[in-house]
């Protein structure tokens, strides 16, 4: 078993809100991120496969096909989009980075057709990220 | 099961040495670490936690409440002391990375925030660029056994 990873870059804004709460709740639970014109982030997604060497290749996939699956998964969804407006999965959930992580995790394993999709780890910024197995 | 990962720094300066060795055998063990006035570090600690997202807030845990408790058990122990001569805990045990990352460890371990099922997972502590340790705790974290 090897473990390849893929790294993608993708820039969004989204702000914290829970509708069942009121707005000073909402705004004690979740401080400046409550902001309702949102604020954005440069994200760094980690894609990790789990897969077997093909012997004909030396690969475990072709990481072209990866790439492409990114793209139009990922990237054509999220980029320069402002979330909670944008992105339907958000219309009912908040896109903190753990829910973006496993959003992330639910649109890409269906697609992968070689290997195991192993872990999404995305970072919202150098010092913060989360890491996503899949359970 | 979600894994959240805070990246924190802090600065301090140690000296690798046991009293219970003579000077050639702690020279010889700890080479220049061994240097007498202690050499420092600019440390970069992770902190990961492990749990369920709370459907209310979307969230594992409170970050700031994480910060503000890494800070208070960590960040203002350690940041600009000398470990040796400045911190309980090292009078008697080498402040090697290794102990300090256990220490850290058992510092957060009882106090991290979250609701029911967060838990600490592992701590990581960079000395230098080129090296860093890392402790799960005496249970073994699930991480290691799925860390790539």
């Amino acid at each position: 078993m090897i473990y390849v990873t893929r790294k993608a870059e993708f820039s969004a804004s989204h702000y914290y809100h829970n509708p069942s709460l009121s707005p000073e709740e909402n705004r004690r639970m979740f401080g400046k991120c409550n902001n309702p014109h949102g604020h954005g982030h440069n994200y760094t997604l980690e894609v990790t496969v789990a897969g077997e060497i093909d012997p004909a290749t030396g690969m475990v996939l072709d990481l072209k096909d990866l790439k492409r699956i990114l793209e139009a998964e990922v990237i054509q969804l999220m980029d320069h989009k402002f979330l909670n407006k944008e992105v339907p999965a958000f219309a009912s959930k908040i896109p903190t980075t753990e829910n973006i992580a496993i959003e992330i995790w639910n649109l890409l394993a269906p697609k992968l057709t070689v290997g195991r999709l192993h872990r999404i780890r995305l970072y919202e910024t150098p010092d913060l990220f989360v890491d996503y197995y899949g359970d | 099961m979600i894994y959240l990962t805070r990246r924190y720094r802090f600065s301090a300066s140690h000296r690798l040495h046991r009293d219970a060795l003579s000077e050639e055998e702690n020279a010889r063990l700890y080479g220049k670490c061994n240097s007498p006035y202690g050499h420092g570090h600019n440390y970069v600690l992770e902190v990961t936690l492990a749990g369920p997202v709370d459907p209310a807030t979307g969230m594992l845990c409170d970050l700031s409440q994480l910060d503000a408790t890494v800070d208070r058990e960590v960040i203002q122990r350690f940041d600009h002391t000398h470990l040796n001569l400045d911190v309980e805990n090292f009078r008697s045990r080498v402040p090697t990375t290794e102990n300090l990352c256990v220490e850290i460890f058992r510092l957060l371990e009882t106090k991290v925030p979250g609701g029911d099922g967060v838990r600490l997972e592992r701590v990581r502590l960079e000395e230098t660029s080129s090296n860093y340790f890392e402790y799960e705790g005496e249970h073994a974290g699930a991480l290691s056994r799925r860390r790539v």
